[in-house]
């Protein structure tokens, strides 16, 4: 059996998943948890066979965790809620926004940002995931505030071979811990933000994703609301990379899984008009770390007034590495080319919220 | 030993009460809150949609009992007659 490409499609109604041998010709399954929200999802591929885990929310039924092990065909839900805030803290899972498998070195840790404002550690592979208090009960917390889509940590970076995670907040900005997620200090010298009359504030910033460098795990991208930025120093101090983009507002940053200095981010025209830049969607990438970027686009379209969302782009681990993004309008492009050339992989479904890719055998 | 109370689901429930429509709890709790910690002991899937946990109920999930929607009553701490007749069910929301 030839290896395969799955595409997880997480939407306002529902999953889907895609799936190429060849990453030109894809088919399409779904949907699962209809009319549920599916704003998070992850390959877990330490595992054998590899855990989809995916973070729904009913409106009417509230959120849960669920994983499937045979690519949707069953799925698993912890009897007890995998993700459930203790008593004390009076607080209720709103959402959640990201789950993120820890590194190769701790094969059954999963992490998970959750709205409200949290991170939760599971230590058995996502059947339970236990609140991480030193953020929970960190002093900022009153100065965090939610921005348009609600108040969450969305970006989660366990560093690999380290006791060092990073998180980023919306807002609240990048916060890391040296000592396994007990400690946490903000770390955005250097981003600024338009949004208050401190343009440089030590914490507050709406910093909207941060990917890491396939060379170096202290280097970093964000795409803030308003910048783009990179640190070379695990993020204590940040710089502008915006000089060579069209705009500085977007949603996504993604990063090269192979090739250190390789990054990708979708300018849209301004915080007060969040559309492609005179309707045309593109990507620009970087090969040099944010001192160049170019932009690619044959196959997005012209005339697109929609948006992709932070958590709606993703790379895969193929080579050359293959490059998606989900619209809020329902379309989901493909390049296998590192963004050179796109294709629609699939329309018409309900507004993308979240996509990852896995390769399978 | 008090008459069961009734509890009725919507189809969108059924999966995590074991596909049944119809649970009979028994004993009968005396209140909604009582049943709802009953079904936390015995179907924890199905009480965490109908109530989140701070133990308030999820705000587009409507409870009625004998057919009067508990927001109007009591909310949680409706008291529930024996035999009462408990109907869970969505809200009109979304799009």
């Amino acid at each position: 059996m030839s290896a395969r490409t799955v595409l997880a499609i997480g939407t306002r109604k529902g999953l889907w998943l895609a799936s190429s041998t060849d990453r030109a010709t894809w088919s399409l399954d779904g949907p699962y948890f209809p009319m549920e929200e599916v704003a998070a999802v992850a390959f877990d591929t330490r595992r054998s066979p590899a855990r989809l885990l995916v973070g729904v929310m009913s409106w009417h039924w509230g959120p849960t965790l669920a994983w499937s092990e045979d690519l949707g065909a069953t799925w698993h839900e912890t009897k007890n809620a995998a993700i459930a805030f203790p008593e004390d803290t009076g607080a209720a899972l709103g959402r959640i926004w990201q789950i993120q498998p820890g590194p190769e070195d701790a094969p059954d840790v999963v992490w998970a940002g959750c709205e409200p404002t949290s991170l939760w550690r599971s230590q058995d592979g996502g059947e339970t995931f236990e609140l991480v208090r030193g953020l929970w009960d960190h002093p900022h917390r009153p100065d965090w505030h939610p921005g348009f889509g609600g108040a969450a940590v969305h970006t989660v970076l366990p560093e690999p071979g380290s006791d060092r995670v990073t998180v980023a907040m919306s807002t609240g900005g990048v916060y890391v811990s040296e000592d396994g997620a007990t400690g946490w200090t903000p770390h955005n010298r250097g981003i600024t933000v338009s949004f208050q009359p401190d343009e440089a504030p030590e914490y507050g910033q709406c910093v909207h994703k941060v990917a890491r460098d396939a060379g170096d795990p202290r280097r970093l991208y964000a795409q803030n609301h308003g910048g783009v930025f990179r640190s070379d120093d695990g993020g204590a101090s940040w710089a502008s990379i915006a000089a060579g983009l069209p705009s500085d507002f977007g949603f996504f940053v993604l990063a090269s899984p192979h090739a250190p200095g390789t990054a990708w981010v979708m300018p849209l025209e301004a915080d007060t008009r969040r559309f492609p830049i005179g309707g045309r969607m593109r990507i620009h990438r970087t090969r040099d770390a944010g001192a160049t970027w170019t932009e690619r686009g044959p196959g997005l379209p012209d005339g697109s007034w929609t948006v992709v969302l932070r958590d709606a782009a993703c790379v895969d681990t193929g080579d050359p590495t293959g490059v998606y993004a989900g619209t809020r309008d329902g379309s989901v492009y493909a390049s296998a080319d590192e963004g050179e050339t796109w294709s629609s992989i699939a329309e018409h479904l309900p507004d993308v919220l979240s996509l990852r890719a896995v390769e399978l055998p | 030993m008090s008459e069961p109370v009734e509890l009725v689901l919507p189809g969108a429930l059924r999966d995590v009460a074991g596909g049944a429509r119809r649970l009979k709890i028994t004993p009968g709790p005396t209140s909604v809150a009582a049943l709802l910690d009953e079904l936390a002991r015995t179907h924890p899937a199905l009480e965490r949609r109908i109530r989140d946990e701070t133990g308030s109920l999820r705000r587009y999930v409507n409870v009625f009992v004998d057919g009067d929607d508990i927001r109007s009553l009591a909310g949680v701490h409706t008291v529930l007659r024996p035999g009462a007749e408990v109907h869970v069910l969505p809200s009109v929301a979304g799009g």
